[in-house]
């Protein structure tokens, strides 16, 4: 049994969105809640488990149908890709939870859909095959198009005409490149072609550089990465905001095949190949900081100011892989758990502002008072000093971190001066955010008018979502011992090139 | 043979960009299916361009690759499920957004405008 629990986290949401399209599951509201939420608990405690495990025993590797590497697909269980299986799966769990208060309503299908999306994530995270990382994409893809739709608001069909055209260019490009790939290594599995990449001679390497680099324009564009970040902003302010709050992963997947591409295929061991990317990467990611930082500024609602936000963690994420030291993917996997959270919190808490505030919505300006401010408030409060980095919270570890990881590279005065003006951007931005949302009140005909269509307070299912969430920043400053240890192994792993390749092509053994 | 068959991906990945980048929803979704046709192609290439070859061991003294095969066959698939719902998604953009201009609403609105005031004045 212990043999197959790597596979469970993509079975058990497979199993879910299949049930609950079936008649006894799915058929009444209630029906579908309660298996949504049971077999979305049950996904977490299995990734739990195998988080256990692997920080147990090592990495562990699943030959899929028992074809063994390289010939078959494997899955393979590391420290970092488990841990964000369980943010995946905690993510999709609170989103379960938040939206069973009536957000679900809108449609037949949301829990369906979520369960796929987290199945999709999930593959690609576990992924060890790079055409199989292919095929999650595309179903987690799918999943996040129809979640985009869900709602049926006419304003949300643009933008997902918008995000479905350019990711299915994104795919085709994304299978130009496994092709040339492909010709050149002769391989697909992650382990075999990075032992592959250095062998190559004469034109095959500028062929290989070729499919590394147009990886890349995929892995921008599904990380959100300047110039292909543009769709973002849009798409994440157009859905619902629960819907929003679960994509905050999605930017995340992107980040993780940077990850594995750039440190185990186009590594330092790539010979000729090593550090195809690390140019581009850098000066992009600085600029996506800026363009971030200027978008947070400019924004001019709650949500349109958090998708500004993870624009700017997905550049401090990437310039933290572009280093490529150990100690840099620590603090990004640091980083990236911390940001997760912490946005999808940010996309929660401006959802029930926003419903709190009548016509306003959650737009920066003034507008009738809120039901529940004390409440809110705290919960903006919390989330906001994370997302800034200031102490206490969860930000300001990761913060701290990243900046000394990044004091002896080349360059690091530029880093350092585009993040820290960057953070003031957003400091700046969210003080003013929440001042005037919150201590800001008019009292026009109209507001007067909206004060009898008033909504109701916060449904405690919401709030059980929200404190879970914004729990994570206090969480993960007490615990910031044991989980930068765990990091620091999970990044360890990640860079040690023949004990990666070692390990998956043997089987895990 | 080569040059037929990169020149036969050239022109539909040319086409298929051309496509892509005008306006209308109806042609994107055309480019779109030629540009995977393209790369459907190209994957398929990816294995080495052979006659007479056998995909299957011990039939023929030299045997063509079978994994690009694979890989075309899931990329047809996955393709064909991504068009069908890019055309449902275009018809339902164009109900919703009554327009078939990809950003929802036309370059010619002003026009359009005051030909309607124009119609409402008498």
């Amino acid at each position: 049994m212990s043999q197959h629990l790597i596979f469970l986290p993509i079975l058990i949401p497979m199993l879910a969105g299949v049930m609950l399209l079936m008649s006894p599951f799915g058929k009444t509201k209630m029906n579908r809640r309660i298996t949504s939420l049971s077999l979305g608990a049950l996904t977490l405690l299995v990734s739990i488990i195998l988080l256990l495990t692997v920080n147990g025993n090592g990495t562990q590797v699943y030959a899929i149908g028992d074809w063994s590497a390289p010939f078959g697909i494997v899955l393979v269980a590391d420290p970092l890709s488990t841990i964000l299986v369980c943010l995946t799966t905690l993510l999709g769990f609170v989103c379960t939870l938040y939206a069973s208060s009536g957000d679900d309503d809108k449609g037949n299908f949301f829990h369906p859909l979520l369960h796929f999306l987290v199945l999709g994530v999930n593959g690609a995270f576990l992924t060890g095959d790079a055409f199989n990382l292919f095929v999650f994409f595309e179903v987690l893809l799918i999943a996040s198009y129809s979640l985009l739709m869900h709602g049926g608001q006419k304003r949300s069909t643009r933008a997902a005409l918008h995000y479905v055209i350019l990711n299915l260019v994104g795919s085709a490009v994304f299978l130009i490149a496994l092709g040339i790939l492909y010709g050149v290594l002769g391989t697909l599995n992650m382990a075999d072609m990075a032992q592959k990449v250095s062998l190559l001679q004469g034109d095959d390497v500028y062929l290989a550089k070729i499919g590394g680099l147009l990886l890349l324009v995929v892995f921008a564009l599904k990380g959100a990465l300047l110039p292909l970040h543009l769709w973002l902003p849009n798409t994440y302010a157009s859905a619902m905001p629960v819907v929003a709050a679960l994509f905050a992963i999605m930017t995340k997947v992107g980040i993780y095949s940077m990850m594995r591409f750039y440190t185990l295929i186009f590594g330092e061991h790539a010979g000729e190949l090593s550090h195809v990317a690390q140019n581009w990467l850098w000066w992009l990611a600085l600029i996506t900081i800026m363009m971030g930082s200027i978008g947070v500024l400019a924004s001019k609602s709650l949500s349109k100011l958090t998708a500004n936000l993870v624009i700017v963690s997905v550049g401090t994420l990437v310039v933290l892989i572009s280093v490529q030291t150990v100690g840099s993917s620590a603090a990004a996997i640091y980083y990236l758990v911390h940001s997760t959270l912490v946005t999808a919190a940010l996309f929660l808490i401006a959802d029930i502002i926003g419903r709190q505030r009548g016509h306003v919505f959650d737009r920066i300006e003034a507008g009738p008072p809120m039901l529940q401010p004390k409440l809110l408030g705290v919960c903006f409060l919390i989330a906001g000093i994370s997302v800034i980095g200031m102490p206490p919270l969860s930000g300001f570890i990761a913060k701290v971190w990243l900046l000394k990881e990044t004091v002896n590279i080349n360059n690091s005065e530029i880093f350092w001066t585009i993040y820290l003006l960057a953070s003031l951007a957003v400091l700046v931005a969210v003080t003013k955010a929440g001042s005037t949302v919150f201590w800001n009140h008019s009292n026009t005909q109209k507001d007067i008018k909206a004060e009898s269509v008033r909504p109701r307070i916060v449904n405690s299912m919401q709030l059980v979502a929200i404190i879970i969430l914004i729990s994570s920043a206090p969480l993960m400053t007490l615990f910031a011992g044991s989980l930068s240890e765990y990091s620091q192994s999970a990044a360890t792993q990640l860079h040690d090139f023949n004990n990666n390749v070692n390990v998956i092509l043997s089987g895990g053994k | 043979m080569e040059l037929l068959y990169a020149s036969c991906i050239g022109v539909l990945v040319s086409c298929g960009v051309f496509l892509i980048l005008r306006a209308r929803t109806f042609p994107v979704v055309l480019g779109l299916t030629m540009f995977s046709y393209a790369v459907n192609l190209f994957l398929f290439s990816a294995g080495r361009l052979s006659l007479n070859k056998a995909a299957v061991l011990g039939y023929s003294s030299e045997y063509a690759d079978p994994l690009p095969q694979a890989l075309v066959l899931t990329a047809i698939v996955i393709g064909f499920a991504m068009t069908a719902f890019v055309v449902i998604l275009a018809i339902r953009g164009r109900a919703d957004l009554g327009t078939d201009h990809v950003d929802g609403y036309e370059v010619e609105v002003p026009v359009k405008k005051i030909i309607k005031k124009r119609k409402v004045k008498p």
